[in-house]
């Protein structure tokens, strides 16, 4: 340590320097906002991209080296993969890979209207029971019985009594999963009701559906955005199932599950025909998981883990 | 003078599964214009029932409300939804607990101030949103356009505290419902939200009735004062008489738990023990025998616990339910 004698003004001052500490950890580099969002939310970001691909795949399906995919070749039936076909052929001489791009069609819409009925339904019916003390009783013992069958038993029960196509599947489907939403939303509803804020419009002379529509509801989106995300896979997997068993999307459109049903005869001696319908398939569901468990990590700040 | 409203024999009941909760039970008082109207009482006394029954806010059931709450010629215990609707926020208003809970957190400060006027007022969304303007800066915020594209978390609790207070005077009621305004605020918040109040009480001219455990609060603001024990009135005078000669063993036990920075030189009250009242309020179910207030009174007699005090006039405008309310002399 070092002091100096400082003569300057009338009376002399010992100076002292105090010692420059160097900083122990370096400054991160200022990453943009893309990178700062992906490397807070890689899990959104990974679900989000695949998903992402998979759509544009299932969109632009006529420009990827697909031919008809219900082009009949009985000369060239179950041919394994080649270089003209990708994924081979099925019993029938179709080109598997153009069949599985097709089918990513079917798989999303039916994925995508049912998380956008059953929500719409759920929420209904779930404000309804979170609202109307005198019926939430009787609702939710409705709720419960349709929760206490397996939601495929019931998918399968509907489309027995009706003729299948893509409607009626994701009608279905929506019957079978909109008892998860409504449950959600009655418990979101019933505890939002208790925040003084909503006491507080009340106070103000608001009235029940404007307090609904502009205090509880935007309050409980997030729950409900993050329950539509898992559902929306629920119901890519509901609808293979039922194609695999012969109730569901019709057999002239193009579905994992129908292809899959086509390849099981053949399953032991040629295991593609069903193996890359199933590949898709786990992936598409695994990009919708991970998506919805990236939106409640950003959406819930509670359980998210910050980096 | 008139009063502005008349709360006569008030009764809010609760229908819970251990029994009949009676909160509120037999209340009567008068406010009238510009006056400030103070309850007191601690935790569990009916307070906060009260102030939400004026409004109707309870839930009935399980709560039943009985008795009449006269206003402007009306008994706001028969009307409906719609009516009640009508009233709130605009003749009669509230302000809460809790400021930092009391906004919605995702709508912003100024689309929750421009509410009551587009709901009572019929105004378009940009006229409310310049009265929003208005009554911010009224209520002492700085950079009130700055302000208005805030969200509640942005704002510190004495500033939400404001706003709430500016959506509760936006369309001038007659009587604001002021339940403990102050509790989660710091001490020089605390002051600067009770001289707003004053100041807005002085320019609107409207009712306040303050429900409040702090008798400092009661000191500063009140003209008169109720104090409710177990869901009764148990004392109601005005404030200098409460503070001077107050005429119930419970109000003289809220007096001396209050703590005093030590100006007197005699060592004896120097080093006085902060006195408390022992026990808690007792359970509102089990029907009361006798005074409710018995079991901690430090003056009861037997007689108390058999007959319970009626409220009897113990001096010109001074009620007090004390069998004994005669022989207590003034405070030391």
């Amino acid at each position: 340590m070092t002091s100096t004698v400082d003569t300057a003004g009338d009376v002399p001052l010992v100076l002292q320097a105090a010692p420059d500490l160097p900083p122990i950890v370096a400054a991160p580099s200022r990453a943009g906002p893309l990178t700062t969002f992906a490397r807070r939310n890689p899990t959104l970001v990974v679900g989000g991209l695949l998903l992402m691909l998979i759509g544009l795949a299932a969109i632009f399906a006529p420009w990827l080296w697909t031919v008809d995919p219900h082009a009949l070749a009985p000369a060239r039936r179950i041919r394994p993969p080649s270089e003209t076909n990708w994924f081979g052929t099925d019993d029938l001489g179709r080109d598997v890979y153009s069949r599985v791009i097709y089918g990513a069609r079917t798989s999303l819409v039916v994925g995508a209207a049912v998380a956008a009925v059953a929500t719409f339904f759920g929420v209904l019916v779930g404000v309804v029971s979170g609202f109307v003390r005198w019926l939430d009783p009787i609702i939710m013992r409705i709720i419960d019985g349709l929760m206490s069958i397996p939601s495929v038993l019931i998918a399968i029960a509907l489309l027995g009594v009706a003729r299948g196509s893509i409607a009626n599947v994701i009608i279905a489907i929506a019957l079978a999963e909109f008892p998860r939403v409504a449950r959600l939303v009655r418990g979101v509803v019933l505890s939002l009701r208790e925040r003084s804020y909503i006491s507080a419009a009340i106070a103000c002379g608001s009235s029940a559906s404007r307090i609904m529509s502009r205090h509880i509801l935007p309050n409980a989106m997030d729950p409900i955005i993050i329950q539509a995300t898992y559902i929306g896979a629920s119901a890519i997997i509901t609808e293979a199932i039922l194609s695999f068993l012969g109730v569901g999307t019709p057999p002239t459109i193009p579905s994992w599950g129908n292809i899959m049903a086509e390849g099981r005869a053949l399953w032991q001696v040629k295991p593609y025909i069903v193996f890359f319908p199933s590949i898709f398939l786990c992936i598409t569901v695994l990009a919708v998981n991970l998506l919805g468990d990236g939106l409640r990590d950003m959406l819930d700040p509670r359980a998210a883990k910050r980096i | 003078m008139q009063p502005l409203l008349s709360v006569q024999n008030l009764r809010a009941h609760f229908a819970t599964r251990d029994g009949v909760v009676r909160a509120v039970d037999g209340l009567s008082f008068d406010v009238c214009a510009g006056q400030t109207l103070a309850i007191v009482g601690e935790s569990g006394c009916g307070k906060s029932v009260t102030s939400l029954s004026i409004l109707r806010l309870l839930d009935e059931p399980p709560a039943k409300l009985a008795g009449d709450i006269l206003f402007d010629g009306r008994n706001l215990i028969d009307l409906d939804e719609a009516a009640m609707r009508q009233l709130r926020g605009n003749q009669i208003s509230m302000v809460f607990q809790e400021p930092m809970t009391s906004l919605n957190p995702l709508l912003t400060v100024g689309r929750q101030l421009a509410e009551p006027f587009v709901l009572h007022q019929g105004l378009g969304y940009a006229q409310a949103r310049a009265r929003a303007v208005e009554m911010l800066s009224l209520v002492g915020i700085a950079l009130p356009e700055q302000r208005m594209r805030e969200y509640p978390h942005q704002l510190s609790g004495g500033m939400c505290q404001r706003v709430m207070i500016a959506i509760a005077i936006a369309c001038n009621p007659k009587i604001l419902v002021a339940d403990e305004p102050t509790t989660a605020l710091d001490v020089t918040i605390q002051a600067q939200i009770l001289d707003l109040m004053r100041g807005l009480q002085a320019r609107i001219g409207s009712a306040i009735i303050l429900i409040t455990h702090d008798l400092g609060v009661v000191a500063e603001m009140a003209q008169r004062v109720v104090v409710m024990y177990a869901g009764r009135k148990v004392e109601d005078a005005s404030v200098a008489e409460i503070f001077e000669n107050p005429r119930h063993p419970y109000t003289r036990g809220l007096l001396g738990a209050i703590p005093k920075l030590g100006s007197s030189a005699d060592e004896s009250t120097l080093h006085r023990r902060l006195t408390e009242i022992r026990g808690a309020v007792p359970s509102l179910i089990a029907p009361q025998e006798g005074c409710s207030f018995a079991g901690r009174c430090p003056m009861v007699r037997d007689v108390c616990r058999r007959v319970a005090p009626a409220l009897r006039e113990v001096a010109a405008g001074h009620d007090s339910a004390c069998h004994l309310a005669k022989e207590l002399g003034p405070m030391q």
